[in-house]
């Protein structure tokens, strides 16, 4: 629950309407890849790696394959035989001196090293889950444990075990990104350098349904069928076809039905998406994989995960004259789809945040280490971006003596310096960073703060108020520039609009809604474009075989490059219908106006609907054909011209326990701009599931590793989880400035709360501690890390005593 | 999950029947813990034998200065019981928070003191409210109850039936919970008793214990400042990634003075 304001817009678009697809969520109705059983189906168990890094000496199978039920035992030597490829990465990162990345083998099953705890190493088939669960304990791996890097300093530090030998010094890439020497010539004539050091921890996405895979091979048409927990079935279908089992795509078809969330961790190709179809043909039957939990935690992409080190070099009145920033990010064992694209350009280029910093560099060393991959989640690259501005920002108001907001606002990039261009490749092209931090400190009643201060204190709780204004990019991607920066594939979007005969309508997006309420959203803008009623506009997604094309749902994409798709098929249709309408009404395409769902005779009441329209349409009775052709159906692809800039404030309050450490969110207000807002209920849901991820990283989550690269979190007994009793009531609101670049004006709101809160519940608090001394602590603020802050601060001050 | 043939008896002499017939048997409380272990295939019992039949298991009553609680009992019965809320108020408090609802509602006690996890709550409500457990064959006093890691005096084929608490004039346990399992990183249950005051503690060490140095302290004046420069050595305690010793010997002294405020009112 929460308290919102939204401005309200006519039309169904800013209605708070309730999500269609909520009733068959809620009640139990989803259908799921797990709730798909087909006929003869098996099942799969994936046996995976005990340890960091060792050599297979050997594995025996015969006991498993012997084992009641069992169908199958594959391993590593199997695909090698059949000659599989590799996983693929789908993104090229340079280095400085124009080399290439290191690209390291991802087979689907490791044959002779495995190198992270969860690598994959065989596979189990039998006739029931419990038959291939018993049956893969039988499996006998002798192993040759080698001595692993678990964590980025392991990895970077000299003579570290290597994690692939053509990389010897772990290191996959060494990029950098803005001008050097202007950064060091301002930096050289500084009033005052600000430095910091900064740790993402490494984050677990976790989404409530596991990833699962039904592998289907159908030899009577040659034809394969995947089906799997995916926020985009095409690139899934592109990855798997083209670079794994060399599938022509129309040979191939993947379904990602109803999906339970993915925050970043369903967009890649994962190898179990290959083993099931690969084995499904091998075996000539249906093959189901669903992970357990414990397997989510090993294998899902992690997020996060990098170490940054930082200087801002100041004038004496705040103002921000240089930033440098070195960035290390942990890829984990093997790089995942978009792994190599996250601290680059997908973080580096936000560097300039929502300030004026005329001269900024940014070198990012990308390194390897014994541990599950690093992908997108949730923000991915953004909030490392947000994280390290907003807490140097406050670090140097600190250090200047200048209020945190003052220093602020004198940086800001004001409305009428907008398009902006940073110096670090993106041109921004409007926002109105005032406007949304004056929102949340009237939402948030900052006047009232010094008396809420004084109350906790007479409770004896240490209070702190904490910011973060944040920019962010997101609405991926222009294809040409992304296709320069390194990207191996177009980040456009497709969308089909039928419209049927009596008026109805069938939306095919290749967006994929997994918690986002497409099937709601995209319902309203299309019922307000075309004029029909919400009710008879149906949004199809998910499904290779019905979607004519699509990227997929991450990057908060799905509304501003979806969405611009159909409303660009709609003004097909429109432009159709209109001259459908002329010659039904015998007029001329100029006498025409369109109007909530009319063509209407300019200065009179004859008119025709977009049902009659489409009637004539498909009974092309009385119909121009000369001009066109029956039917009114239109596709359309939308190639965005630039990146959306989503912008606002976060404003945190904590109350810290002295005695235990104990942090409480007690207030969480945001104030967004995302653009112009289809549902503000969904909006609203969007946020408050953003800053629940926020306070997670910024309080609870981390994925740890062991010097020997166990993973210590691998269950819900020590991974954070947050929970509904963590949080006070979340006062979100929007103020938009419409993005300029496409037709719905939306900028995106999916990742927001995650990449704007973090630092703004850090900043909250280091300033609860800031009269006892404590200037830094990491993510997450957990309670002995807040004690042992304080303690060492108390023993540094009486040691000045 | 293996495989295994389940029983579930009406009586605890039939139970401990089939107990001693299964080749690997198990008993079965409410499986909150033996199911996950079942789950992850850490142990495949031949057995199991559920209690949830056993109706002498359950019922919670008052005998003199005694409460006494069926081993069968769930978290949310205690919690929930008017009995308990009577008689010991801090005692209902404890079972109510426990894990989560979905625990409350299938844990017991008897299967939270068969297991012995060193961060369950209940050790130290029987430690601190000087409980005696009672089994299908004898009484054992909850100072030779908790043995070690996981470990308890029952034997083998040995049923928990129930516990007697002994009502103190007045106790509380406060509390400090792991934010990933809601398990207690240091969960203390202070009681005050004409005889003196006993500090039971749980979660900080390997096995529950009695913090006698804070019990003599209290008993001479049963106030939060009786605490005052008192310690634990972290040497004896439990450390995690999540908590270490050191952490765990800071937060004892704690959440033992909330205890005690907390009694007071």
């Amino acid at each position: 629950m929460s308290t919102t304001t939204h401005p309200s817009i006519p039309g169904s678009i800013g209605a708070a309407i309730p999500r269609r697809e909520d009733r068959r969520f809620i009640t139990g109705a989803g259908r799921y890849v797990d709730d798909i059983v087909l006929p003869h189906q098996a099942y799969a168990v994936i046996v995976r790696s005990p340890h960091a890094y060792a050599q297979i000496r050997a594995i025996a199978t015969a006991a498993a394959l012997a084992a009641p039920g069992v169908l199958a035992v594959f391993t590593g030597h199997d695909v090698a035989a059949d000659k599989v490829g590799g996983i693929p990465c789908g993104w090229l990162v340079k280095s400085k001196d124009g080399s290439n990345m290191v690209e390291p083998p991802h087979p689907m099953l490791v044959k002779d090293r495995v190198r992270h705890v969860g690598d994959q190493v065989a596979v189990v088939i039998a006739e029931s889950k419990a038959e291939a669960r018993a049956a893969a304990q039988l499996i006998e791996i002798d192993y040759e444990v080698l001595p692993a890097v678990g964590t980025l300093q392991d990895a970077t530090a000299p003579g570290a075990p290597a994690v692939w030998a053509e990389a010897p010094d772990n290191v996959c890439f060494d990029w950098d990104l803005g001008d050097k020497a202007a950064v060091a010539t301002a930096m050289a004539s500084a009033y005052k350098i600000i430095d910091i050091e900064v740790r993402q921890n490494r984050v677990i996405p976790n989404a409530i349904e596991p990833r699962a895979a039904i592998g289907h091979y159908d030899p009577a048409g040659d034809y394969y069928t995947l089906y799997t927990t995916s926020q985009n079935p095409h690139l899934i279908r592109l990855l798997l076809g083209a670079f794994v089992l060399g599938i022509p795509e129309h040979r191939l078809r993947v379904v990602a039905p109803d999906v339970g969330g993915g925050f970043g961790s369903k967009i890649y190709h994962y190898a179990e998406e290959a083993i099931v179809v690969w084995a499904s043909k091998k075996l000539g039957r249906p093959v189901k994989w669903t992970a357990e939990r414990s397997e989510s935690f090993m294998s899902d992409a992690h997020g996060r995960d990098t170490i940054m080190t930082a200087q801002l070099a100041v004038d004496k009145d705040g103002k921000f004259l240089a930033f440098k920033v070195h960035n290390v990010a942990n890829m984990g064992a093997y790089l995942s789809t978009f792994a190599p694209a996250i601290p680059t350009y997908l973080s580096a280029t936000l560097m300039a945040g929502c300030y004026t910093t005329p001269a900024i560099y940014v070198e990012v060393k990308a390194v390897f280490t014994h541990t599950v991959p690093v992908d997108a989640y949730r923000g991915a690259g953004r909030p490392e971006a947000a994280y390290l501005i907003e807490r140097i920002v406050d670090k140097a108001a600190r250090e200047l003596g200048i209020d945190r907001l003052a220093i602020r606002r004198k940086n800001f990039i004001r409305p009428d310096q907008f398009p902006y261009k940073t110096p670090v490749a993106l041109e921004y092209d409007v926002g109105d960073y005032e406007a949304t931090l004056a929102l949340a400190l009237k939402a948030g009643d900052y006047d009232g703060y010094p008396a809420r201060r004084a109350a906790s204190q007479q409770r004896g709780k240490l209070r702190g108020i904490g910011f973060s204004t944040y920019v962010e990019g997101c609405g991926i991607a222009p294809s040409a520039l992304v296709g320069q920066l390194g990207a191996r594939a177009g980040l456009y979007e497709a969308a089909t609009v039928r419209v049927h005969p009596t008026g109805s309508v069938s939306v095919f997006t290749g967006t994929h809604s997994h918690g986002q309420g497409h099937e709601t959203t995209f319902a309203q803008l299309v019922s307000d474009k075309l004029g029909v009623p919400f009710d008879h506009v149906d949004i199809v997604h998910g499904d290779t075989d019905r979607i004519p094309f699509g990227m997929g749902t991450y990057g908060s994409r799905s509304l501003s490059v979806g969405g611009s798709a159909i409303v660009k098929a709609i003004d097909k249709i429109l432009k159709k219908g209109k001259t459908i309408a002329a010659h039904l009404l015998a007029v001329s395409e100029s006498d025409l106006v369109w109007s909530r769902g009319e063509f209407r005779v300019a200065g009179t009441d004859r008119r025709k609907t977009i049902a009659e329209v489409a009637f004539a349409a498909y009974v092309p009775h009385n119909y121009p054909i000369d001009k066109i052709e029956p039917g009114l159906e239109e596709s359309a692809f939308y190639d965005p011209l630039n990146f959306t800039f989503p912008a606002g404030c976060h404003l945190c309050e904590v109350e810290v326990d002295p005695d235990t450490g104990v942090v409480q969110v007690v207030q969480m207000v945001a104030a967004d701009d995302v653009g112009v807002v289809l549902n503000p209920m969904i909006v609203d849901g969007q946020l408050h599931g953003g800053l629940v991820q926020g306070i997670g990283q910024a309080l609870y989550e981390e994925a740890q590793y062991d010097e020997s690269g166990q993973l210590l979190t691998g269950s819900y007994l020590n991974y954070g989880m947050p929970r509904a009793s963590d949080f006070p009531f979340f006062n979100v609101s929007t103020h938009p400035t419409a993005c300029t670049h496409n037709p719905i004006g939306a900028k995106g709101v999916g990742e927001v709360g995650a990449i704007g809160c973090p630092p703004a519940v850090i900043n909250a608090v280091l300033d609860a501690l800031a009269p006892l001394g404590v200037t830094d602590i990491s993510m997450p603020a957990t309670p002995e890390k807040v004690w042992r802050a304080i303690a060492s601060a108390q023993a540094a001050a009486s040691t000045r005593d | 999950m293996r495989d295994f043939q389940f029983h579930r008896p009406s009586t605890v002499a039939e139970a401990l029947h089939l107990l001693r017939q299964a080749s690997a048997g198990k008993l079965l409380g409410g499986g909150q813990s033996l199911l996950p272990v079942l789950k992850l295939d850490m142990a495949e019992p031949s057995d199991l034998v559920s209690l949830s039949g056993v109706t002498e298991l359950r019922g919670i009553r008052t005998e003199g200065n005694q409460l006494i609680i069926g081993a069968f009992t769930t978290h949310a019965e205690v919690a929930a019981s008017a009995e308990v809320r009577a008689k010991i108020p801090s005692l209902a408090r404890l079972a109510d928070g426990i894990g989560d609802p979905q625990v409350r509602n299938r844990g017991t006690l008897g299967g939270s003191l068969a297991h012995a996890d060193p961060a369950a709550d209940y050790p130290a409500a029987v430690l601190g409210l000087s409980a005696t457990v009672h089994t299908d064959r004898r009484t054992v006093p909850a100072d030779r109850f908790f043995t070690g890691l996981f470990e308890t005096a029952l034997e083998p084929d040995e049923i928990l039936t129930a516990v007697r608490f002994t009502i103190p004039q007045r106790a509380a346990y406060a509390k400090f919970a792991s934010h990933a399992s809601r398990y207690a990183v240091v969960g203390v249950m202070v009681a005050q008793y004409p005889g003196g005051v006993r500090v039971g503690v749980t979660g900080a060490g390997p096995s529950a214990f009695r913090w006698t140095a804070a019990e003599s302290a209290l008993t001479a004046r049963f106030a939060p400042e009786s605490l005052a420069g008192l310690t634990y050595p972290a040497d004896d305690l439990t450390s995690t990634p999540e908590a270490t010793a050191d952490y765990r010997a800071h937060l004892l002294p704690i959440m033992t003075k909330r205890a005690v405020q907390t009694a007071l009112g």
